[in-house]
């Protein structure tokens, strides 16, 4: 027995030991501020304690839907003029459903050609149909093509944003898919109080492409209108243009809506300065594909122009002097700041859609650090109630569920460095409330080997009836509630996660210690007791 | 050193004080949720994550007056601006809210508009110590996960309680948990204080809780009717409590003093949250000795009137 007992004792304190190394891992010193270093390190605060910045973002796929039909518009008026079928216009009928393209005037002697042109090219993508009396063809591109493009675009943004947020400089910066909604993304920074700052970094990830210019510059949208008789076509749009930044008077252009190369076919991009005109440059290499479409088009178009378009916005318009192949020039008056950052876009690949703000939570460091001591001292306050509590009311036991409580928050605390999760402030009040609820089985426990003692047991046999009795329920009440902290942690937001968490752990950390630890010491205390003498309780 | 040792209440006999008692509350509580929602369109004060808009908290470096606040985000043409005064008054904290965008794309401009309003006009210094921005789009998925939160408790206890009793019990156990969130939240109603989903998250923890707490009674019930089927039910019923009464007060007495610190220590942000435990642990405890238990035996009388069998199914092992 007394063996048995030793043996027992060894588990709770090598448990007590693992479980501190949980909490502070190896310390480099035993000061309090050492400890303190050491528990920062260990255990993963969340936002709302770190302060930083938490949003959510909506990326507007329908854009990277559309285009890609714009492409697919300009391929299929480039492969039905080299086939030499006549069209009246190749265009997107529906400005809400990008993911239509209709072929119009299609004569009867054409019209099979063109269909089984079509067919064989864009079959696997889009589905064809015959309309208006077989004189047009409409495309709608395939449901599976679709959802894929939208999770590229997806993938595609969160990877941008994760690049520009990296230079943020952000310590353990999260850039994830939000599970809750289609298409959005999270984006989580702790440590960061200046939301202009994420907001430029992650907006500016502007979109950036080089349309080919049809027409300009006018001095706005009338007289670019008037110039085209009052309509522009569907395959063109209109930007404005005012300097690099905004410095000059506005213009407007009539460009291709289709771009001849977008953000993710920049490979890199560097700031320099042209050898001839000392002007500040930005050179920029394409990918090896994106270079191939475009020097077929520069060499077929030398001399016409082309619009560096950034956010719906051209920035710089430029003339095609020769063909170019995947490296080039952008020249324009830019300041040192415009180049680099222009470089930095270009390199870091723009997104490929626009992003929408949903949700933005900013929670200032100062109000994260009285957080964290508001409910550290709720606890330490809960904690000394009960301690002192159940010393009085059930006095040398009181010891015993005391000791049980400490280690139970040490497990507790433990678990939390082990398993690297985050620790909310609901978290903290997870910690309060397992603190209550864990010293409830004590009670149980005690309860039951007072009413055994008055019924004339002796101490040792009312010690065992009170654990045998109790299991059952103490398992029985832990289940229930830590069901409803399971249930929490899935529909939970981050911080209700947190209190999820902590419940959980610290109620199977009571498990251990109001059954198995409190049982050891009562035997531990029980072997001390002389014959006839009873268990203080 | 015992309380409640040799407790020997008449529980049932006071079932009508417990029935005014918790109709009182109860109807105070629909009555304020009513009035409120006659004047918001919803029956309690929601919090930013349901309502959605725009929330900064600010704290200043002098005291704060609301009304000239309130002339610089007029001036500002920030119409519609809420400005109240948050946590203590030395804090010198003011929470001001815009109401929801809908125009997703220019979701963040409120927080700067505020900004700059209190740059402009109110003469103040001051730092920005939480902003939370919640558009239509999130606020309808906060909605949908705090629902299916909620009822996937709801199913979660109903199928615990139809393996652990037979009918009668649980049909009483989930009345005493409906009516205590009817109370918790009407008390939310009538203070006047934010539904947020971390509150929600305190109340789902508190039906489970609340149910423990009423099946320790049960339990003792099920016990005592497996031990002796001849005693009258409302005498047995009320044995029960008082023999668990000791540690039903207890358990509960001492979370409740935990979550007391809480509410009295653990700052603004939780308030609502630790409010909704503390009010939530206290009914919860009471329902399981006051609408709980009479209710298993007006059940059981109804049933002995209308003839049918009069024994309440028993424990099938013991318990505590």
């Amino acid at each position: 027995m007394k063996k048995n007992l030793k043996s027992r004792i060894a588990i709770i304190i090598a448990v007590l030991l693992i479980f501190t190394y949980g909490i502070f891992g190896i310390p480099s010193g035993f000061s309090g501020n050492d400890l303190k270093a050491a528990l920062t390190k260990r255990i993963h605060l969340g936002l709302d304690l770190q302060g930083g910045v938490h949003l959510i973002l909506q990326v507007v796929v329908s854009e990277a839907v559309g285009d890609e039909t714009d492409s697919t518009v300009a391929r299929i008026q480039q492969d039905l003029k080299t086939a030499n079928l006549s069209f009246s216009q190749v265009y997107k009928p529906d400005p809400t459903k990008p993911e239509l393209v209709k072929v119009e005037g299609l004569t009867p002697a054409n019209a099979n050609a063109v269909r089984s042109l079509l067919d064989s090219k864009y079959a696997n993508d889009y589905d064809l149909n015959s309309a208006d009396n077989d004189t047009a063809l409409t495309l709608a591109m395939k449901p599976t093509v679709e959802k894929a493009l939208e999770e590229k675009t997806v993938q595609q943004a969160i990877e941008t944003i994760n690049d520009r947020v990296n230079s943020l400089g952000v310590s353990e910066p999260r850039v994830a898919p939000y599970s809750l909604g289609a298409n959005q993304i999270l984006v989580e920074l702790p440590g960061i109080s200046d939301l202009d700052q994420v907001k430029n970094a992650i907006q500016s990830t502007a979109r950036l492409e080089i349309h080919p210019v049809v027409g300009g510059p006018y001095q706005d949208e009338q007289g670019a209108l008037a110039a085209n008789n009052g309509a522009i076509p569907p395959d063109e749009q209109l930007a404005h243009y005012a300097g690099m930044n905004g410095s000059q008077a506005d213009s407007v252009y009539v460009l291709q809506r289709a771009p001849i190369v977008s953000g993710s076919d920049f490979r890199s991009a560097e700031p320099g300065t042209n050898q001839n005109t000392g002007q500040r440059i930005v050179q920029f290499t394409l990918t090896d594909e994106a270079g191939n479409r475009f020097y077929e088009y520069t060499s077929q178009n030398v001399g016409k122009y082309m619009a560096v378009v950034m956010g719906g916005r051209v920035r710089e318009v430029a003339s095609i002097k020769e063909p170019i192949h995947d490296t080039g020039e952008i020249e324009g008056a830019f300041s040192q700041d415009e180049v680099t950052m222009l470089s930095k876009l270009l390199r870091t690949g723009a997104l490929p859609a626009s992003l929408n703000f949903l949700e933005d939570r900013t929670v200032g460091a100062s109000l994260g650090a009285d957080s964290i001591r508001e409910g550290v001292t709720a606890a330490i306050v809960g904690v000394l109630v009960v301690m002192a509590f159940m010393l009085v009311y059930y006095r040398g036991s009181g010891v015993n569920a005391d000791l049980a409580l400490f280690l139970n928050l040490v497990i507790l605390l433990g678990f939390m460095g082990f398993s690297q999760a985050t620790l909310t402030l609901p978290g903290i009040a997870g910690v309060i409330l397992t603190i209550g609820m864990g010293v409830d089985s004590n009670v149980l426990i005690f309860e039951r080997i007072r009413e055994e003692i008055r019924a004339g047991k002796a101490a040792s046999a009312a010690v065992d009836q009170g654990f045998a009795h109790a299991w059952v329920t103490i398992v029985d009440t832990h289940v229930t509630t830590i069901v409803s902290a399971a249930i929490l942690f899935l529909f939970g937001s981050g911080p209700v996660k947190g209190f999820a968490v902590t419940l959980t752990f610290g109620l199977a950390a009571n498990l251990f210690t109001a059954v198995y630890v409190s049982r050891v010491i009562f035997e531990a205390h029980l072997n001390k007791l002389k014959a006839g003498e009873m268990v203080s309780i | 050193m015992e309380l409640f040792h040799g407790a020997n209440v008449d529980w049932l006999g006071k079932k009508w004080y417990f029935l005014a008692f918790s109709m009182i509350f109860s109807v105070a509580g629909i009555i304020s949720m009513a009035i409120h929602w006659s004047h918001t369109g919803s029956p309690v004060p929601l919090g930013i994550d349901f309502r959605g808009g725009t929330e900064v908290q600010v704290q200043f470096a002098q005291p704060p007056d609301i009304d000239a606040i309130r002339k610089a985000a007029d001036a500002a043409g920030l119409n519609g601006a809420s400005i109240v005064n948050y946590d203590v008054p030395a804090n010198h904290e003011v929470l001001i809210s815009l109401p929801e965008q809908t125009n997703e794309s220019a979701l963040d401009v409120g927080r700067q508009r505020i900004e700059d309003a209190l740059h402009a006009h109110y003469n103040n210094p001051f730092n920005v110590r939480n902003v939370q921005v919640v558009g239509p789009t999130v606020g309808k998925q906060l909605e949908r996960q705090a629902g299916l939160a909620t009822l996937y408790s709801m199913i979660g206890m109903l199928i615990y309680l139809w393996f652990r009793f037979q009918l009668i019990y649980g049909v009483a156990a989930v009345v005493a948990c409906f009516h205590d969130t009817l109370i918790t939240v009407g008390a939310f109603a009538l203070t006047g204080q934010e539904i947020s989903l971390t509150v929600i998250a305190a109340i789902l923890t508190l039906v489970g809780y609340s149910m423990n707490d009423t099946i320790v009674v049960f339990d003792r019930i099920r016990e005592n009717l497996r031990i002796s089927r001849r005693e009258p039910l409302p005498v047995l019923v009320n044995r029960s409590i008082n023999q668990t009464l000791s540690r039903t007060v207890l358990t509960s007495g001492l979370t409740f003093l935990t979550v007391l610190s809480l509410y009295i220590f653990g700052g603004e942000v939780l308030k609502g949250f630790s409010f909704a435990l503390v009010v939530g642990i206290l009914i919860g405890t009471y329902s399981s000795i006051a609408v709980a238990a009479p209710m298993l035996v007006a059940y059981q009388e109804w049933r002995a009137k209308k003839g049918s069998s009069t024994t309440l199914p028993a424990a099938k092992r013991s318990r505590v």
